[in-house]
Parts: structure tokens; C-alpha cells; sequence
């Protein structure tokens, strides 16, 4: 299988871990990733908040260069930019003349598709049975809290995957590893997403009460689908913790990461071993 | 009462940004509840829908909480109405920077938000570590506070550390279509 490949800012920054992982899995799934040339930032919470019109261009002007690669599918690993991707497509689809002046303004044709996916996505396309006979190293010990945060699957009229309150998709693939997935109540409550630097206090608060409920609910670790949730999960949760006055030792892992370590992949060829916090410890 | 000044009443605009009719709303009250902030909030998402209902624009885009919201989408998901309130927050966070109306007290949000647009500008692609320079220093230009600007210094060498850190960032090799979106996005962008 052959996608196209937007992977956006985090992971050609500080989420490089997320890259690595996602391709070392992928690559040992027969799926190969075409980067779209020349892409370029989605705009993020700053273009929505700040500037409607430049929330929808920075998108379109992504999804016109897909379209001159000649790509129908577009694979973003980051649910921002996927978000913004399919919000962007949308109002283009149901608005004409909209689509004409974005056209203008990024100076490109801006093609009706391509479809954007996600992560859990792709691997709902490589198939859970593929997977499952695939699987050399059953993940019999793990307990994951498969966590959704909020852009994977709201708002559901943009992002139209699984259900928006109770998704269960990252459960099937985690069990189809050999994982036991907890049943808990934070999975699709908000991390703090992009305040990690602009209102620290909010993402200690939000994600600290994120990983508490998965601890409560007897999770030992986590699963992730999104590079900000890592970061303030992963690389916050020592501070989360002391925000709490608690502790916490709960490795936060792509997801992936939990296919690619069943497929038999070592965690240092995940990056796994880059993480904050590792199994047996803080890192 | 519409009492904002400007061209165009502020109700409207944010009606045609967001794509909502703020009539729709009866008051549930089940934005609030499912919001994950609404607790530091000044006025939660029911009440701003209604300051706009009553025409009270100028209440609603002074709020501190349009800057605490954290974009989750979670009263966009549950309103029962179909009200894009996570778009209607967006539309007044970009009036209330479009109109200076800004609460001091979340000044910290919009400075990050524009030391993030303006590095994307310049770069087509973010350069994280410039972005960090860029907020901070506008920070510290106003607050003078010497421990936000040092909060997080000790997490550099634990990123290099973990091949996390990289200092030159990526550049958009067409980096000319990305600064002409920027200014046509900047002459039409409250439309």
C-alpha cells in the first residue's frame, strides 16, 4: 500500500520519535509513505484562533500539492492537521466560490479530494487480521488506556471516525496485539493540546487528570495517536505529577509503537527508547 | 444593544466566521458542563452565547475565557442545536485580536499564538526552538518575569538528549507562496 504523506510540523520537530515509529511499523507492514514535496504547516490552534481565511488556506494550499502528485490519499498522522486538512476540504467542497478564492490565494488548483487518514486508519486498511497473524510478540503483559484526546474523533461532523464519545477502533487493535485494553472514563477529555507553553498550568492540570484515571482504572500504560497528547502525557507527566502531589510511571506509547513491538520491532528501532518515560522508569 | 464600534455589528461577523446561528441556542447549558476549563472561566460558553444573543459583543470578546479555552471541540460535539460554539470562540478570539479588545490578563495566549504565525510565515514550516525564543522574549518584554523566562530551560539538554532538539528547523523551499498566502490571508481574513 501506497499513501501519500503529510506529516506536518511535530514530527519533523520535536515528535521525530512519533516518525520514526510510524515508519519503522509501517515498513514492516508493506505500507509505503510518498511525503507530499514542499508541504507546509497546517496554521494549528494559532491560524483558527487568529485568522479564519488562513486557517483554511494553509491546508489548501497542502491538499493542492497532493493533488499535483497525483495522490487520492493523504495520510496525517497528527489529528491537528488532519482536522484542519478535512475542515478545510469541506468548507471548499460546499462553497464554490470559496474554493476559487483559496485557489487564488494559494495559487494552485485545489483538487475535491484527497481523502485524508488517520493513524488508527491506516491500520484499520492494512486490516486487524493481517495484523493479528503478523503479531510474533503478543503484548500479553500490557494494559493499555487507549487514548483518543479530542481531534481523532471531534468534531464528528469534521472528522466523521468511530464515535465520538466512546471510540473503541485503538481497543481492536490493541487487543488484536494481544493487549488487554482497560475500560476508563478519560479517554476522549482534552490533554491541554497546544497550551504546553503558552498556559503550562491548564496542561499539567488537564493531563494530570488524564493519567490519574487511567492509573485508577488499572492501565500501565498509555496509547496515543497524536503528537501533542505525547508530549503533554510523556515529556509533562513528571511535572503533571507534582501539580498533583502524586506520582505517576506510566509509559506513554504511539500506537505505533504497540503494533510495531508485536510485529517483533525492537523498542530502539521504535524510538521508544526517546520517550520521557520507559517501562521500569523515568528515562 | 449592539455596542461594539467597527463597520460591521460584531454579532454578524461572528455569525458568518463561525458558520452558526447563535438564535439556535436555547441555554442547555451543555457546553459548559462537558468543557474541560469552564471551572477558570469568567463566562463559561452558555453565558458568551448569550451575552452575543443579547447583542452584548463588546462582554464577550473582553472574557478572559475565549483565551482559556483549550479548542477541545467538546461543545461543538454535544450541542444538541448543532451551534459551532468552538467555531463561535474561535470568531471571537479573532475579533477580539482584529479589535485590540483583548483581556491583559491572557495577553501570554495571543502573544503565543502570533509568535507562532509569524514564525510560519517566515518559514513555511515551524522552527520550534526560534518559536520558544520568540514568545519568550515578547513575554518578558512585557512581564519582565525572569522565572517565565527561564521555565523550561532545563528541559533542553533532556530533548537533545533524546535527538529532540534541532536548532536550524526546517524551511518550505517555496517560502514565497507562503508569505504572499500570509498577506492576502491578512487583507481578507476577517471575511
Amino acid at each position: 500500500m501506497n499513501l501519500g504523506y503529510y506529516p506536518g510540523c511535530a514530527l519533523h520537530g520535536s515528535s521525530n520519535d512519533y516518525e520514526q515509529s510510524l515508519r519503522a511499523c509501517l515498513g514492516a507492514l508493506d505500507v509505503t509513505l510518498a511525503e507530499i514535496d514542499d508541504w507546509i504547516c497546517c496554521g494549528a490552534t494559532s491560524a483558527h484562533s487568529l485568522n479564519h481565511k488562513l486557517a483554511i488556506a494553509l491546508p489548501a494550499r497542502n491538499l493542492a500539492l497532493a493533488g499535483r502528485q497525483g495522490l487520492d490519499e493523504m495520510f496525517a498522522p497528527c489529528p491537528m492537521c488532519s482536522m484542519q486538512l478535512l475542515r478545510a476540504s469541506q468548507a471548499m467542497a460546499a462553497d464554490a466560490r470559496l474554493r476559487d478564492e483559496i485557489s487564488a490565494m494559494v495559487e494552485a488548483e485545489i483538487p475535491s479530494g484527497p481523502r485524508v487518514l488517520n493513524l488508527i486508519q491506516v491500520f484499520q486498511r492494512v486490516g486487524l487480521d493481517k495484523l493479528k497473524t503478523a503479531v510474533k510478540t503478543p503484548l500479553k503483559d500490557l494494559k493499555p488506556a487507549c487514548y483518543y484526546g479530542c481531534l481523532l474523533v471531534r468534531p464528528p461532523t469534521v472528522v466523521d471516525f468511530d464515535d465520538a464519545e466512546q471510540p473503541q477502533s485503538m481497543e481492536a487493535i490493541v487487543t488484536a496485539l494481544g493487549a488487554k485494553p482497560v475500560a476508563w472514563g478519560s479517554k476522549t477529555e482534552c490533554c491541554g493540546a497546544g497550551m504546553t507553553m503558552a498556559k503550562a498550568e491548564t496542561v499539567l492540570r488537564l493531563s494530570g487528570r488524564i493519567l490519574a484515571n487511567a492509573v485508577a482504572h488499572g492501565a500501565n500504560c498509555l496509547a496515543v495517536a497524536c503528537p501533542m497528547c505525547h508530549v503533554n502525557l510523556d515529556m509533562k507527566q513528571g511535572e503533571a505529577a507534582a501539580f498533583l502531589g502524586t506520582k505517576f510511571d506510566l509509559p506513554v506509547y504511539y500506537l505505533s509503537d504497540l503494533v510495531g513491538m508485536a510485529l517483533g520491532l525492537s523498542p530502539e528501532a521504535l524510538g521508544v527508547d526517546r520517550h520521557f518515560v520507559v517501562a521500569g522508569g523515568a528515562n | 444593544m449592539e455596542t461594539t464600534s467597527g463597520a460591521e455589528p460584531a454579532t454578524s461577523q461572528i455569525e458568518s466566521l463561525s458558520r452558526t446561528h447563535l438564535a439556535e441556542c436555547y441555554q442547555c447549558g451543555k457546553c459548559t458542563a462537558g468543557c474541560p476549563v469552564a471551572e477558570r472561566m469568567d463566562i463559561p460558553p452558555t453565558r458568551l452565547i448569550r451575552l452575543l444573543q443579547l447583542g452584548d459583543s463588546d462582554a464577550a470578546l473582553r472574557a478572559n475565557s475565549i483565551w482559556q479555552c483549550v479548542s477541545c471541540q467538546t461543545c461543538t460535539t454535544r450541542c444538541p442545536k448543532s451551534v459551532d460554539c468552538a467555531g463561535v470562540l474561535d470568531a471571537l478570539r479573532q475579533l477580539a485580536f482584529e479589535r485590540g479588545t483583548l483581556s491583559p490578563a491572557e495577553r501570554r495566549t495571543v502573544l503565543f499564538q502570533k509568535a507562532f504565525l509569524d514564525n510560519i510565515r517566515r518559514h513555511g514550516r515551524l522552527n520550534e526552538i526560534e518559536l520558544i525564543a520568540a514568545f519568550k522574549g515578547a513575554v518578558f518584554l512585557r512581564d519582565r518575569s525572569l522565572p517565565f523566562l527561564f521555565r523550561d530551560a532545563g528541559l533542553a539538554p533532556q530533548l537533545a538528549r533524546r535527538r529532540k532538539l534541532h536548532l536550524a528547523g526546517e524551511q518550505a523551499k517555496d517560502r514565497g507562496v507562503v508569505a504572499r498566502i500570509f498577506a492576502r490571508a491578512a487583507n481578507g481574513g476577517a471575511q
